[in-house]
């Protein structure tokens, strides 16, 4: 597939869906001495947009992905999601946000135990108080997407890697957020199961044009996204576009 | 609300033995609550109910002594070590005062009643031996006590005055004397009282009515052997007059006042008596302050149980905080996921309701069959107590917040960042 073929080419047309200006985020170890994690960030994702964020361990990228997240705070700086101003939010708006606006997937799948898959993907819904029936309808629905409807039913402990991954992205989409945030979504997982997994997020992508943002230290996974942004040592260092897939 | 009750469940479920050792120290507590509420409730229960049969409406009058007022001085108690323990014939209530009282009180009195113990009596027959309760009765005790006469007479305290005559009960005499109750009148009957023989003549046999609480606390149905008074006092070596009178008043008298005002009017009497005085009561009284006592006991149980309680409590509160440490992903996920402060707090104090409520049930369970067995160990039909299964309730509901705020508060700080890092 050819660059230009690409219906999100001019992004500045698009409706921004991530707008960080200048965080910064710091810890206080001790009290004199501060530790700045992020010196100043300014990051626009694009609705529609894969975002493929990438760094050595240490560069600051999950202090980064906790913040898009809403998981937390920046020290300094203006963060926009999805027009829903970060800084203002206290915790219960930022659970709010979290809960409508994000779709975590984990590395390690995070899928609660002793709770079946489908109860796994209803529970953001339960949280944004979806009346039962439509739960469990969208939850089937989702399952579905990712092919899992045959499994709905198995706990976690009877499922396989990508069994659960597949699992925790139809989680992810349960209340149809603004951004999907993978963490590393097939760091656990082996190469063809990871392919399912990718191949799925792809999907996602194009097929319902949802924004994700992948969280990697793969050059290989980031390079088939459409953009790929560099962290180092807390700044971003370089932000091109990546090749895509001919998914 | 209803996930969050299932959720505890199936957590209870995977950790079956760890919920059940956890809600131990509540089921112990709670069933010794319910088993100690079960006894007493019966006990006090089938109390009342046997000495309602008594009477509620007799008053008893006797004599006790003054309360000094020097009491404290060491002067009242030089006072008191030298007074005579026992009151003098001039102390004592005597005919002329219930004749007096009985014309006063015409319309509020139906009887006097006066019964003085001469001990008891041993009847040794072929190969038993019996035990009887001597009571030398006045003429009005026969029908006042509703004793009903089946043979014979009954002592008449007129003409039988200071002789050797009695009345037995029917049971008595069939059972020990071998006897029908008809042939029984006019019979000899030799006893021991306080190993010195009499022999009385038998002039009346009177129907035994069993009373509950008195022969599941003996065991053994002892009768009563009625004789005239003045025997009685001849037997005993009594002074004459009497140290109780029981007063049974009209249906329509107001028992509680008319209790005040025979006290005061035999009081009127004492008023120049150093040492002696009048007190009336009725039982009535007696079964509140007995039912009071029962109160006391149970209460001093049931505080022994809430410590139980509170051990309980606290490891419900530690089984909890393990649970919150070992589920910090699972509630940095939910965090994640969009779980508010309240609603993982919610969670975990559910489940320490759970916990306790099931611990409560079981405990219930527990108490209200060895309250049962207790029960029927002892003679009386048990009978739940209603109010405190409802207070269980309550109290294991209570239990489950209060100890189970903490970790559940914890667990809603978790900062979900640290949670979902937790390994």
């Amino acid at each position: 597939m050819n660059k230009t073929d690409f219906p999100f080419d001019d992004f500045k047309l698009k409706k921004p869906i991530i707008h960080m200006k200048n965080i910064r985020k710091s810890y206080y170890i001790g009290k004199p001495n501060q530790l700045e994690i992020l010196h100043g960030i300014d990051l626009t994702v694009y609705e529609g947009e894969f975002v493929a964020i990438v760094g050595e361990s240490g560069s600051g990228k999950s202090t980064l992905m906790n913040i898009i997240g809403a998981l937390d705070r920046p020290t300094e700086g203006s963060y926009i999601l999805d027009g829903v101003d970060i800084n203002k939010a206290d915790d219960i708006r930022l659970s709010e946000i979290r809960n409508k606006k994000v779709g975590f997937v984990f590395q390690t799948f995070n899928l609660i135990g002793r709770q079946s898959a489908l109860k796994n993907v209803e529970l953001p819904m339960l949280y944004a108080k979806v009346p039962a029936k439509e739960r469990n309808e969208r939850a089937k629905q989702l399952l579905e997407m990712v092919n899992m409807s045959d499994r709905m039913h198995h706990q976690p402990n009877e499922l396989s890697g990508g069994q659960k991954q597949r699992v925790a992205i139809a989680r992810a989409m349960a209340n149809n957020p603004a951004i999907i945030l993978a963490d590393e979504p097939t760091g656990a997982l082996d190469s063809a199961t990871s392919r399912t997994v990718m191949d799925i997020f792809h999907t996602l992508n194009k097929k319902h044009g949802k924004t994700i943002v992948l969280i990697t230290h793969s050059n290989a996974l980031a390079s088939e996204c459409d953009r790929i942004i560099t962290l180092m040592d807390g700044r971003i260092i370089n932000d091109r576009k990546g090749g895509g897939t001919d998914a | 609300m209803l996930d969050n009750i299932i959720m505890a469940l199936q957590s209870l479920r995977a950790n079956k033995m760890r919920a059940l050792l956890t809600m131990l120290g509540i089921i112990i507590g709670i069933g010794s609550v319910i088993a100690i509420e079960t006894v007493g409730n019966s006990l006090s229960g089938s109390i009342t109910d046997s000495m309602s049969g008594f009477g509620a409406s007799n008053i008893t009058v006797s004599i006790t002594e003054k309360e000094d007022d020097d009491a404290n001085t060491s002067q009242g108690v030089r006072m008191r070590l030298f007074r005579p323990s026992n009151p003098d014939e001039s102390d004592l209530i005597t005919d002329t005062m219930l004749e007096e009282f009985r014309t006063a009180f015409s319309d509020k009195i139906k009887h006097i009643t006066i019964s003085e113990s001469a001990g008891s009596a041993t009847y040794t027959a072929d190969s038993d031996s019996a035990t009887l309760t001597v009571t030398g009765i006045n003429d009005e005790y026969i029908p006042a006590q509703e004793v009903e006469l089946l043979y014979g007479r009954v002592v008449n305290n007129n003409t039988d005055a200071d002789k050797k005559l009695c009345m037995v009960a029917d049971t008595f005499v069939s059972d020990y004397m071998g006897l029908s109750p008809y042939n029984a009148v006019g019979k000899e009957l030799s006893v021991k009282i306080s190993s010195t023989p009499h022999t009385f003549y038998i002039v009346g046999v009177y129907k035994y009515e069993e009373a509950e609480s008195l022969s599941a606390m003996s065991g053994r149905s002892v009768t009563s052997m009625y004789i005239p008074l003045s025997t009685a006092k001849t037997i005993s070596g009594a002074n004459k007059n009497y140290s109780t009178v029981t007063v049974m008043a009209t249906p329509e008298t107001d028992i509680t006042k008319f209790i005040d005002i025979a006290e005061e009017y035999f009081a009127s009497y004492y008023t120049l008596n150093d040492s002696w005085t009048v007190e009336a009561s009725s039982m009535e009284t007696l079964i509140s302050s007995l039912t009071e006592m029962l109160d006391t006991v149970s209460l001093a149980i049931s505080a022994i149980a809430a410590i139980s309680l509170l051990v309980g409590g606290i490891g419900v509160m530690n089984i909890m905080l393990v649970s919150v440490t070992e589920r910090t992903k699972e509630i940095g996920t939910r965090k994640a996921l969009g779980a508010p402060k309240s609603t993982i707090l919610m969670q975990f104090i559910i489940e320490a309701v759970v916990i306790c409520l099931m611990g409560g049930g079981l405990g219930i369970a527990l108490g209200t069959g060895l309250g049962a067995i207790a029960c029927s160990v002892l003679g009386y039909s048990a009978r739940a107590d209603v109010e405190s299964i409802i207070a269980v309730v309550v109290i294991s509901m209570a239990i489950g917040i209060f100890f189970g705020y903490y970790p559940a508060n914890k667990a809603s700080k978790l900062d979900p960042i640290e949670a979902l890092r937790y390994e």
